[in-house]
This record gives structure tokens, C-alpha cells and sequence, in this order.
């Protein structure tokens, strides 16, 4: 049982490793056979595994901390933004959900909207969410706010399709046992339909976990703002043919935060969802 | 006194035009233990649904505890097993037990107090923490009684409630059911197709026949009580088994072939 943890993180550190000899095998082969498709193989277009780790170490510019430590504090500034983009996505998800859940004729009559809200790219919507919200906010949310808000835009659309998916999984014999308690709409609901619900609203809360991230990167461009990784990988992409390791190291950060916000979820419903195993989704 | 009164009903189904039940009469009295028995389609489960009020009559009445359906179901006057134990996967099996009695607003001293009890009436109560699934067949559906007992119903309807199960842990839970019937005198309305099963189990069996859905006969099972293992090799036990097959199977001349092979 103890050994089942580590067998998994060697599993995880075995693939980590196999990813890195695909990238430099392939970077040899490419180069000594002088291969220049599907693109010429150079420092610029993949770098070296190395030469990425070691950007971490080093500063961008004279007199300036490590790499990695610039990128830490912007993964704090955009984790920030990406937490409170989730939470609050999420909430509203799931809340629409619930609400949608009870009346066909909303459903009906919103559920294209919503599925329309997400055919609208977020790069054309943050401009607006930034001009609209920016000035609403108090001084400590000015400008990160919105950013937050744009990332709830992407993190809402899964889990209200899933809560109102998993709210109509309850087993109909489940509801009628419910009937014979003479139970009212709202006790049916708590205490049968949302918890039948939770697999599926955890599958989705995985998908938004890392929507999250992903929105609020995209969500610091039009904003201008340099403190979280959007900036720097908007500065970063300004010298890429200098300094390719820098963007690269940027996009491994980037994806490690996406990770760590996959992995919360994960724990999280671990301790939440005690289902059978089969039944987990 | 009568616990349950069925009076003239008839149920039909609009999709396909189908009588499931034609003109019941039926009055079940306090303490008895009722068996509906007959073939698949002849309207045993939709009686005992109508009974429940979770399926209304096309036509008559049905009362319980001298009350209309509805007025009882909404009172909690019945509890209710069906094939499945229908248990929620994510509450452990207190809390499923537990259930019904959080929905009466019981205090959670009490609840604890109630649960103990029924633990203890199901020999369940070294698993009061696991979950549904961690359980076999058999300790679900004890779990699945012990909830529809927990707040001591007039009336406990069961529907084919060991029918998904092998032949030994029924024979085991029929033991279990009758101890459980015996201790608290509660009314059982139980819905099988095993002859043996409804005849060891009741007091009375009501045999039906299909299309449209009738009471074929009544049979007083006059088997000495406590009944015991010993009981089913009983020469009076196949006597009434007999009898219970006969009326079957002279209703059972318009049957299809698959169904009376399931009864004989």
C-alpha cells in the first residue's frame, strides 16, 4: 500500500524522462542527417533540454534575480488571478446548472446562449471585461480583477454542462424511494441530486482547473499587465530568436501551475467523492 | 383491523393499451404477511406500486391505515424495499440507514440511538462505516431493510426484494425477515415469483394471472409459527406449494411458454 505512491511518481518521473529523449533524439537525428522536415532543426526551434533548465538559473538582464524567480512571483500573480477565476466559475457554473436543472423551459431557452458564450473567442471578450469591469473594482482588485473574471468565462461553460448532466444521473429508483419519504424538491436535491452529481461536476472542475490557467494567461494580454506570466511570455515571444529558452521556460512554468491547479482538484475530490470505484468519473 | 383496502382497482397503461390490474379487491390486516405471487406481467409489482402511491389507479380506491394513499405515503406510513437495494453510494451504511429519519427531522442523538437498533436487528453492526459497495448483495439488501424499517412503519412493502440474489442467501435473509416480522409485528406486503419463497414467507399468498392482471386466489398459509429451516421439509409446506402452483397453473393455460416455466 505505501509503495503504490512512489511506484506512481516513478511512473510519472519515468515518462518525464522518456519525453526528454524523444525531444533530444529526435534533435539528433534531425540534425546529423540534416532533415529540414517538417521544420529545420535548430537552437532557436527546439533548444536543448539543458539549455531550458539552465535559462531557470540565470537572469534575463544584468543585475536582475534568477529566471526562476522572476517566473515565481508571476506564477503567483496569475495563480492568483487563475484561483479566483476558478472559484468563482465554478460557483456560477454550478449554481446555472442547479437553476437550469429545474425548468425545462430556461433550459431551453439559455442553454444555446451559454454554448454560444463559448464559440466567442476570450481574446476578442477580454478588451471588453477589461473596459467594463476594470473601473467597478476596488483599488486591490484594479486590473488583476478582471483578468479573474475572464478566466471565470472559460471555467463556468464546463461545469454547468456537467452539473446539469449529473444532477439527471440520479437513479430513478433513488428518486422514488425519495417520493415515498414525501421528500420536497429542495431535500431531493441536496441530498440525492447533487451528491449523485459530483463525479460529474469534479470531472469538469478537472477541465476548468486548468481552463483557469489557461484563461487567465490569455486574459493578462489585452489588460497589459506585466506582473504574471502573459506578460512575460508576451516579452519573452518579442526575443525568441535571441533567447528561445526563455519562452520555453516560461511555457514549463506556465504548465506546472496548470498541473499543481489539475492536482488540487484531483485531492480534493479524493476526499470529497466516495463512490465505487467504477462509478468514479 | 385493516391496514391496507383495496377497492375495485384497475390500472391500465395508455402506451401499448395494456390492463395491467382489473377490478382488485384485497384487505390486509394488521400484523399479516402478504405475498403476491404470479408471472411477469400480471400486475403484482404495478399492485404494490398503486398501494404506494407511486403509481395512481385508472379506477377505485386504495387505503392505508384508513387513510387515502397519498395521505399515507406523505405521512410516511409504509416503507419500501425494492429489487435493488437502491443505497446511496456516497453515505455509509449508518447514514443510509439513517436516511428516512433525517427526512422526519429526527435529532442526531436519536437518529445514532434508532441506527444502533437496526444494526444491531440486521447483524450489520460491524459494517456501520463501510460503504454500499464495500458489501456483498445480501448485506445491501439487509441494509436496504434496516432503512425502510428504521422508523417503524405500519406497513413495510417489498418488491421481489432477494430476487437478485443466489438461492442460499435468500434462503438465509427469509430466515432473517420473518425473526425481523415476528419482533416488531409490522405488515409486510411482499411481491415474488418463487412459489416456495411466498409460501414459507407469509400468512397468506395472493396468486395472480396475467393479462388483465387478477387475483387468481387466495391461499392461508397455516404452517406452524416460528418457522424454521425445518418448516420447507414440512409435508404440509409441499401441500401448500402444490396448491399455490395448481392455481397457477389453471390460470396459467394462457400463458406464454417462457412464463410458465419460470413458475413450474
Amino acid at each position: 500500500m505505501v509503495a503504490q505512491p512512489l511506484r506512481r511518481a516513478a511512473t510519472v518521473a519515468a515518462a518525464a524522462l522518456a519525453l526528454v529523449g524523444f525531444w533530444e533524439l529526435y534533435r539528433w537525428i534531425w540534425t546529423s542527417a540534416g532533415w529540414t522536415w517538417p521544420f529545420v532543426v535548430d537552437r532557436t526551434s527546439m533548444p536543448h533540454v539543458w539549455t531550458i533548465f539552465r535559462a531557470f538559473g540565470q537572469p534575463t538582464q544584468v543585475n536582475q534575480p534568477a529566471l526562476i524567480t522572476i517566473l515565481f512571483h508571476k506564477s503567483v500573480f496569475t495563480g492568483k488571478e487563475a484561483l479566483v477565476g476558478f472559484a468563482v466559475g465554478a460557483i456560477v457554473g454550478f449554481a446555472i446548472g442547479i437553476v437550469l436543472a429545474h425548468s425545462r423551459l430556461l433550459q431551453r431557452g439559455f442553454l444555446p446562449y451559454i454554448v454560444a458564450s463559448q464559440t466567442i473567442p476570450i481574446l476578442a471578450i477580454a478588451p471588453m471585461v477589461v473596459v467594463w469591469v476594470n473601473p467597478k473594482l476596488p483599488g486591490p482588485l484594479q486590473g488583476w480583477g478582471a483578468v479573474a473574471v475572464i478566466a471565470s468565462y472559460l471555467t463556468f461553460f464546463p461545469v454547468t454542462i456537467n452539473t446539469l448532466r449529473g444532477l439527471r444521473s440520479a437513479d430513478p429508483r433513488a428518486l422514488e424511494l425519495m417520493r415515498t419519504y414525501a421528500a420536497s424538491r429542495w431535500t431531493i436535491l441536496w441530498k440525492l441530486r447533487v451528491p449523485a452529481s459530483l463525479p460529474y461536476v469534479f470531472a469538469a472542475l478537472k477541465l476548468a482547473a486548468t481552463a483557469s490557467v489557461v484563461g487567465a494567461i490569455i486574459g493578462e494580454l489585452p489588460s497589459g499587465l506585466q506582473d504574471g506570466l502573459g506578460g512575460a511570455i508576451i516579452n519573452f515571444n518579442q526575443y525568441y530568436s535571441f533567447e528561445p529558452q526563455e519562452l520555453w521556460a516560461t511555457n514549463v512554468v506556465a504548465a506546472a501551475l496548470g498541473i499543481l491547479f489539475f492536482v488540487a482538484v484531483v485531492v480534493v475530490e479524493r476526499i470529497v467523492v466516495r463512490r465505487a470505484p467504477e462509478n468514479v468519473a | 383491523m385493516s391496514v391496507v383496502e383495496i377497492k375495485g382497482v384497475t390500472k391500465t397503461f395508455a402506451r401499448g393499451n395494456v390492463t395491467a390490474l382489473e377490478n382488485i379487491e384485497l384487505e390486509l390486516n394488521t400484523g399479516e404477511f402478504v405475498s403476491l405471487i404470479g408471472p411477469s406481467g400480471c400486475g403484482k409489482s404495478t399492485l404494490l406500486r398503486v398501494i404506494g402511491d407511486l403509481t395512481p389507479p385508472t379506477a377505485g380506491s386504495v387505503t392505508v391505515n384508513g387513510k387515502p394513499a397519498r395521505q399515507a405515503r406523505n405521512d410516511g406510513d409504509y416503507g419500501i424495499v425494492f429489487q435493488d437495494s437502491v443505497l446511496f453510494d456516497w453515505r455509509t451504511v449508518a447514514k443510509n440507514i439513517a436516511l428516512p429519519l433525517e427526512m422526519l427531522g429526527w435529532s442526531r442523538d436519536r437518529r445514532r440511538a434508532r441506527v444502533e437498533e437496526m444494526l444491531d436487528l440486521v447483524e450489520l453492526r460491524n459494517f456501520a462505516d463501510h460503504h454500499p459497495w464495500q458489501l456483498s448483495g445480501g448485506m445491501q439488501q439487509r441494509v436496504s431493510i434496516a432503512r425502510a424499517l428504521s422508523f417503524e412503519p405500519a406497513l413495510l412493502l417489498m418488491d421481489e426484494p432477494f430476487g437478485a440474489l443466489d438461492e442460499m442467501t435468500r434462503e438465509r435473509l427469509n430466515l432473517e425477515l420473518l425473526s425481523i416480522w415476528e419482533k416488531l409485528g409490522s405488515t409486510v406486503v411482499f411481491v415474488t415469483h418463487s412459489i416456495s419463497e411466498a409460501v414459507f414467507l407469509s400468512t397468506r399468498v395472493v396468486v395472480m394471472s396475467p393479462r388483465p392482471g387478477r387475483i387468481a386466489g387466495v391461499v392461508d398459509i397455516d404452517l406452524p409459527s416460528p418457522r424454521t429451516v425445518e418448516t420447507r421439509e414440512d409435508p404440509r409446506f409441499f401441500e401448500l406449494v402444490t396448491q399455490v402452483r395448481e392455481l397457477l397453473r389453471k390460470r396459467g393455460e394462457h400463458l406464454l411458454p417462457e412464463e410458465a416455466a419460470e413458475l413450474l
